[in-house]
């Protein structure tokens, strides 16, 4: 028994000397890779595994003591699930979770329409220049950033200046006592940032369908045409039926980032203003309320938690189902 | 030729449809480019034309006003104009040098840990710890908050070019031109600069152009560390100044009571003003832009 053991002890270390070598000759002999890849880890080091590991800060009741984060984390209270309660007994817990499921639905089922939609119709364009045209002025949206895009907003919807208010709904007949006031309707905002999240990302969206479509055999159409089927049932027999691996498995990554929105829309495009919160408050906006105007630590690193376990949950569901479809497609 | 003998025999739909087609996306390109147009017009026109009869597209009253003051008491737009151009002049050319060598390394088939090192980058992608700890990391920890790194170090590594850049390696350097390079007695970094560098330029490019509009239109991480109003980049100024209309009065250099210069200052035109000058550049580089993008956009599909 003894001598067994610590036989397997001997080749456990010998094992484990010859992995340790292995590591240690292999950064002796490629020195100048392990250099060459330093100032990217240093940077995932602080920039995301630190952070990764900072998620046990919701389970403290965080305090500053000092300037020393290390410090500050050891000697802040452990406190459980303390802030989770606190988190889920408010009515926002409901709230920003209904609001942010229920606006990446919208955005993946309407985008996905419309961006096919457009690049089915741009492939029919005739005319190289009309098509790069159109293509290009789709896209333009997509490199504003999203202060610029709140400015076009409220240039537009402005209760003061706005176009629409002060220009476009009188002259439509509108009386001028019963204008809308658009930074101030809660009700409104569901349709203004889809709208506006289609008009940033459908020219992006629609071009990785516009290089599918380019890569269809051509043969397919032109047997279909020598058989007499016109240019719409080709659409709907060829094209769609082709594209559809790809609508499936974008459809789906996009599904495995629901928990997750784009802070830029949800904050900037509407101003922040808390009489909207009830339909623009997301996971992100609120996190970043509760944790800078605030201050509330605890809160917002449990609602941040909660994002970053389910966000992590889905993607690996999601990619799961794609990989079973596609496994080139898939992420991992 | 080819191209000619197919559009002989595929038929296409009818010329009443090919008009639906064009008028529709005649209309969605005039959406796409409207409210551009309004933000210009506004910021040409007369600050009491717009205070009686709101934002236009037309300018009623004709007036230049609005960049007279941006370029003569704007100090602090001026500053941060100067700012976003350095900040994504460095930013881009930090990141992309620290992309491509990781992502050189790990695209090296003869590097015994390209697996381990490809997840340690990948992993970033499908989880993270959330806003307030990394925002604990960079103002508790690295007290970065308040500096310029604040605008650069957070934005150098981004998984997902890193993987873009890892596949262009793979398909575009082929393995015998390191290895002979190898065998002439290059060292691995002069491979890499003399050799590797030249044969990706493309990916590289595409790299560069995704970072400098990141960088460029990057408005999130001021709000997030930095607080010194002489650090704010010119995203951060319009975004202070959509909120509040006041800021302009504080980032100019007129002296005075706050209302006083309130009632001088072209504020709506002004903003406006501000607007077309962060978009500029854009619209300029736009035609390289866009064709750059789409290639990226296409490379990324094809296998992360």
């Amino acid at each position: 028994m003894g001598t067994t053991s610590s036989a397997t002890k001997k080749v456990d270390n010998v094992q484990k000397i010859i992995y340790k070598h292995g590591f240690l000759y292999e950064l002796k002999k490629n020195k100048v890779l392990f250099i060459m890849m330093l100032p990217a880890l240093v940077v995932l080091f602080l920039n995301n595994y630190l952070p990764m590991a900072g998620v046990l800060i919701a389970f403290k009741n965080f305090k500053y003591f000092g300037r020393n984060l290390f410090e500050n984390f050891a000697k802040s209270e452990w406190v459980g699930l303390e802030n989770f309660e606190f988190f889920t007994a408010t009515p926002d817990a409901f709230t920003i979770t209904r609001n942010t499921l229920l606006y990446n639905l919208a955005f993946i089922v309407i985008g996905l329409i419309v961006s096919v939609f457009f690049a089915i119709i741009l492939n029919e364009i005739k005319g190289k220049y009309k098509s790069k045209f159109y293509q290009a002025s789709m896209f333009l949206p997509y490199f504003m950033s999203w202060i610029v895009v709140s400015y076009l907003v409220f240039a537009l919807l402005s209760e003061e200046q706005g176009f629409v208010n002060k220009s476009l709904l009188p002259a439509l007949g509108m009386n001028v006592d019963s204008l809308p006031s658009w930074y101030g309707d809660p009700g409104k905002w569901p349709f203004i940032l889809t709208i506006v999240n289609m008009w940033k990302f459908t020219g992006y969206n629609c071009v990785v369908y516009v290089a599918a479509i380019a890569g269809i055999d051509q043969e397919y159409y032109e047997a279909a045409t020598v058989d007499g089927a016109s240019r719409f049932y080709q659409i709907k027999k060829i094209t769609l039926p082709l594209l559809t691996p790809l609508m499936v498995i974008l459809t789906l990554l996009a599904v495995g980032r629901v928990f997750y929105s784009d802070f830029g829309l949800f904050f900037s495009v509407t101003r922040n203003v808390g009489a909207l919160y009830d339909t623009t408050s997301v996971i992100d906006t609120y996190v970043y309320n509760a944790l800078r105007n605030l201050n509330d630590v605890g809160m917002a690193s449990a609602a941040g938690l909660y994002q970053s376990v389910c966000g992590f949950i889905l993607v690996l569901s999601s990619n799961l189902l794609v990989r079973k479809i596609d496994p080139d497609k898939a992420l991992f | 030729m080819r191209q000619r003998e197919n559009s002989g025999i595929l038929n296409t739909v009818s010329p009443f449809w090919n008009g639906v087609f064009n008028i529709i996306f005649i209309l969605y390109s005039f959406a796409c480019i409207i409210p551009l147009l309004l933000v210009i017009g506004v910021s040409f026109t007369d600050e009491k034309t717009i205070i009686t009869s709101g934002y236009n597209f037309i300018p009623k009253v004709f007036s230049l006003e609005a960049y007279k003051w941006v370029f003569q008491s704007g100090d602090a737009i001026i500053r941060a104009y100067g700012l976003s151009i350095m900040i994504t002049i460095i930013g881009t050319l930090c990141s992309v040098a620290i992309i491509a060598m990781f992502a050189y390394v790990i695209s090296r088939k003869d590097f015994k840990y390209r697996n381990t090192f490809s997840f340690i980058v990948f992993f970033t992608m499908i989880f993270n710890g959330g806003l307030v700890p990394w925002y604990m990391v960079y103002t508790n920890f690295l007290h970065i908050n308040d500096t310029l790194l604040a605008y650069i170090v957070p934005s150098l590594v981004n998984a997902w070019y890193v993987m873009i850049m890892r596949t262009f390696f793979q398909t575009n350097v082929p393995d015998s031109i390191i290895e002979s390079a190898k065998i002439d007695g290059a060292g691995e970094f002069r491979t890499f600069l003399q050799i590797v560098i030249p044969l990706a330029k493309p990916g590289l490019a595409t790299i560069a152009l995704f970072q400098t509009l990141g960088f460029w239109n990057d408005w999130y991480l001021p709000l997030m560390l930095i607080e010194n109003s002489k650090l704010f980049n010119l995203q951060y100024i319009l975004y202070k100044t959509l909120t509040a209309i006041q800021y302009l009065a504080q980032a100019s250099n007129v002296t005075g009571g706050t209302a006083q210069i309130l009632s001088k200052l072209p504020s709506e035109t002004a903003r406006m003003a501000m607007c077309v000058l962060a978009i500029g550049p854009i619209i300029l580089a736009y035609p390289f832009f866009q064709k750059y993008f789409v290639k990226g956009l296409t490379v990324g599909a094809v296998k992360g």
